[in-house]
């Protein structure tokens, strides 16, 4: 197998990983260097293979954009856990592996033996880590989980709405996966150097509800002291104003501006080229701004929507007035500052063409992230895995391929 | 164990997610503030509502497990006492504007040279080069360049905000990982590195289905309001459901993953005698989303709607537990403090801040290890709170600390 240089060349993980938060999770991994075996099967495959949008619009277990895109430089064995043969590979894969990784369902990896103590009996210093949506113990334990239903559960559509009127969810809609993934890397490579270090192995258990709850924290200790709980703002602050979203020229556009204090305001109205605006009582303080915020708003909204969204931030930044593009997904893919900073790979896959794959989130400046492989064809790399790495032979190989 | 490591955390309100992972991990993280404290601590909310530095919710939030000390590096005597600091210390985390470091020649270009293990984190709005390096920033401006914003809010009207700052802690919780990607490299080749975070690019990185459907499609995603944006149905997906007391987060969906949901909410419904002929017969093993019609779509919608009214987010999570039915309640903050399997695992500790006269309720552990303490132990530090700690440990005296304090240095 091709030799991947980074960080964690020569780490070896075993991931039973399921839909977005098990690659993401990886991926801090994969990206650098380490040896990322996922084990899935065509019987059930991952819920992201068999999700919409494909290639051409043609269903296929290799042809989703979604799978594709996260799961870059992980490779795929596959093996069916319900066969009576695939128990005892899944030993010789453990006895392989310094991390076990799985975010299915509690009771899925015990039903097949996998559980943290048979583990140990296998490779006494493995660090298993479990990434379920409430954890691996716990009476929600066996309830299926997903972002979508997350999101709510964490209380985070509490912040997100106008007054008055009903609670959204975050347009990225699994916006959980995202969180848990960093809490989980950042403690397992603190257990992976505890191991290297004194020889020991753990258990490592997160709940994707609870990580989420950071995220809103200062709500929630907002409500412990006043007691009162969370009113959807819609896009005012408290400390700003302007401070909101407004339309922009042309088809679904708009732009962001956000104006803290007395001199950003000055340096606003000379911008919008209305320098008398500075000088109106009703805006003359925070204060004053936040009373008359409907006008204000209306007042602001009439000069952006004659410009672009980019004209704007051009034009705003320049007079030193914070304001950005609300930039959807073609803006996004071609920003000239994510641009510079390998955040997409685009890279060649066998069914998928040329295609962009989701790159790294940092950038570290000696060992950066690399793209060294496309999302693997679900079990492309089975055959590799199980002669070259487990030492099956070829005729082994051979019968177990055709059981 | 990390308890032999030490990070100085001079962040402001962009990066204090970082040091508070790296405590809970065991590093040692001492806050650095200016004298008189962290301007990002006088923009509220407050506890008890009194506006008072000592009393940030924000602070409390991000910054417990860490020790805090007071230092004007900007000062001549400052600099020395910081380049001292940096000396002892393992990570250096910072969030200045980009360069401004390196201009008063404290900037990692500087210490790199004499330090060469350090590890050093930077998070800045857009990272430290390219076209927005220098732009203004606040979380609305940053979310709305990352793409989430676009998506968020009324299919008919502007995109909406989170209204808790996001940007910040998507960059935190990355500059963790990297410092600890960065750390795992040092014990191994000996030398740090920089580790450069945009809070846009953090943000930026989940855009969950956005991207590979405008590559596949050319279709832009766009904003559904209380519906699910992205599926080909011609059919509106409802994904906000009231319910008794507040709302319910519900989709009808196809595949493995809704037949099992969905055969199970209709047997729960059944037991309730609200579930319909058409419902207890409809195939869900078959049912395919992207061929679903309006009709077919309502007759599921309407008694699934009934049923949830009828029904309180309480119930309706007590309930989902035992059927394995994937709903989600919309939690309110007491709802969060009162959940039964937070509880159990024993998720929330309760802190003392006697200079509040009272005790404030934390997440204890955001991940538990068998082996490691990953605990929330200590609350947020006061403004300069172990400075006689931290500089005695150094060689100064009360003398000292009471000169340096006296010219404004700590």
């Amino acid at each position: 197998m091709q030799k991947r240089e980074g960080v964690f060349s020569g780490l070896k993980i075993l991931a039973f990983a399921w839909a977005v938060v098990g690659p993401l999770t990886m991926k801090f991994f994969a990206d650098h260097g380490a040896t990322v075996i996922r084990v899935e099967t065509s019987h059930r495959p991952c819920t992201m293979r068999s999700s919409a949008p494909y290639k051409d619009n043609k269903p296929g277990l290799n042809r989703g954009g979604y799978f594709t895109y996260y799961n870059a430089n992980i490779l795929s064995l596959a093996l069916n856990m319900n066969h009576p043969k695939a128990a005892a590979i899944a030993r010789r894969l453990v006895a392989w592996s310094d991390v076990f990784f799985e975010n299915y369902t509690p009771g899925v990896v015990e039903k097949w033996g996998l559980d943290y103590e048979s583990l140990k009996k296998i490779r006494p210093d493995i660090i298993m880590l479990r990434q379920s949506g409430y954890g691996s113990w716990g009476p929600y334990k066996n309830l299926p989980a997903f972002g979508m239903v997350l999101v709510p559960i964490a209380g985070l559509p509490n912040f997100i709405g106008w007054p008055g009127k009903e609670p959204l969810p975050v347009g990225v809609s699994a916006y959980t996966d995202c969180i848990s993934p960093r809490f989980a890397a950042a403690a397992l490579i603190a257990a992976l150097d505890h191991r290297n270090k004194t020889g020991a192995g753990q258990l490592l258990d997160l709940s994707q509800f609870e990580t989420a709850i950071s995220f809103i924290l200062p709500g929630l200790l907002e409500y412990e002291s006043a007691g009162k709980e969370p009113e959807r703002i819609g896009n005012s602050s408290p400390h700003a104003a302007p401070h909101g979203v407004y339309r922009c020229k042309g088809d679904d556009r708009w732009c962001t501006i956000a104006v803290t204090n007395d001199d950003e305001w000055s340096n606003f109205c000379r911008a919008v080229g209305n320098p008398e605006l500075v000088k109106d009582p009703r805006f003359s303080t925070l204060g004053n701004r936040k009373k008359n915020e409907d006008e204000l708003n209306r007042i602001v909204g009439e000069w952006t929507v004659n410009f672009s969204p980019e004209e704007v931030m051009a034009r705003l930044q320049k007079a030193g007035v914070a304001a950005g593009v609300v930039a959807n997904a073609a803006d996004v893919l071609h920003d000239p500052q994510l641009g510079g900073r390998n955040i997409f790979w685009p890279m060649h896959h066998a069914e998928m063409g040329d295609f962009t794959h989701l790159g790294q989130s940092f950038q570290l400046s000696e060992t950066p992230a690399r793209p060294f492989s496309p999302a693997p064809l679900l079990g492309e790399h089975t055959e590799q895995i199980c002669t070259e790495m487990l030492g099956v032979s070829d005729d082994e190989f051979v019968a177990l391929v055709q059981e | 164990m990390l308890n032999h490591l030490r990070a100085l955390d001079l962040t402001d309100d962009r990066g204090f997610l970082c040091g508070k992972i790296l405590a809970d991990l065991g590093v040692n993280v001492i806050k650095i503030e200016k004298p008189g404290g962290d301007p990002s601590r006088a923009v509220g909310p407050f506890w008890g509502s009194k506006p008072d530095p000592e009393r940030n919710i924000y602070w409390f939030a991000y910054n417990s497990n860490k020790k805090g000390i007071t230092l004007d590096i900007e000062k001549p005597r400052g600099r020395e006492l910081f380049k001292t600091l940096v000396s002892t210390a393992d990570f250096v985390l910072e969030s200045y504007p980009p360069g401004y470091l390196d201009e008063i020649g404290l900037g990692y270009e500087y210490f790199h040279k004499i330090h060469p293990k350090l590890i050093w984190a930077s998070i800045t709005p857009f990272g430290a080069d390219g076209p927005y390096r220098d732009f203004k920033d606040s979380d609305i401006i940053v979310m709305g360049l990352s793409g989430t914003l676009y998506q968020t809010g009324e299919a008919d009207g502007p995109p909406v905000h989170i209204s808790v700052p996001q940007a910040a802690l998507h960059a935190g919780t990355d500059a963790a990982v990297g410092c600890m990607v960065a750390y795992y490299h040092r014990e191994q080749m000996g030398l740090g590195q920089r580790v450069d975070v945009s809070m846009q690019q953090s943000a930026a990185w989940f855009q969950a289905n956005a991207i590979p459907a405008y590559e596949l499609n050319g279709s832009i995603l766009k904003r559904a309001g209380a519906f699910r944006a992205g599926t080909s149905s011609q059919v509106a997906q409802r994904q906000v459901w009231p319910c008794r007391d507040g709302y319910v987060f519900f989709n009808v969906i196809g595949g493995r993953t809704g037949a099992k949901t969905l055969s199970a909410l209709i047997a729960w419904m059944d037991e309730e005698k609200l579930a319909t002929d058409f419902l207890l017969h409809l195939d869900w093993d078959n049912f395919d989303m992207f061929a679903v019609t309006q009709d077919v779509m309502d007759k599921i919608t309407g008694p699934v709607a009934e049923f949830f009214r009828r029904h309180t987010r309480k119930e309706l999570l007590a309930g989902a537990v035992p059927r394995g039915v994937s709903i989600g309640p919309l939690s309110s903050m007491q709802d969060l403090l009162d959940d039964e399997n937070l509880n159990a695992r024993g998720y929330w500790t309760r802190l003392e801040q006697p200079e509040l006269g009272t005790n404030i309720t934390y997440p204890k552990e955001y991940i538990r290890s068998s082996l490691m303490d990953f605990s929330t132990r200590s609350r947020a530090p006061l403004i300069g709170e172990h400075n006689a700690e931290v500089y005695k440990e150094m060689g100064l005296s009360d003398k000292d600390l009471r000169s340096l304090k006296k010219d404004g240095i700590i």
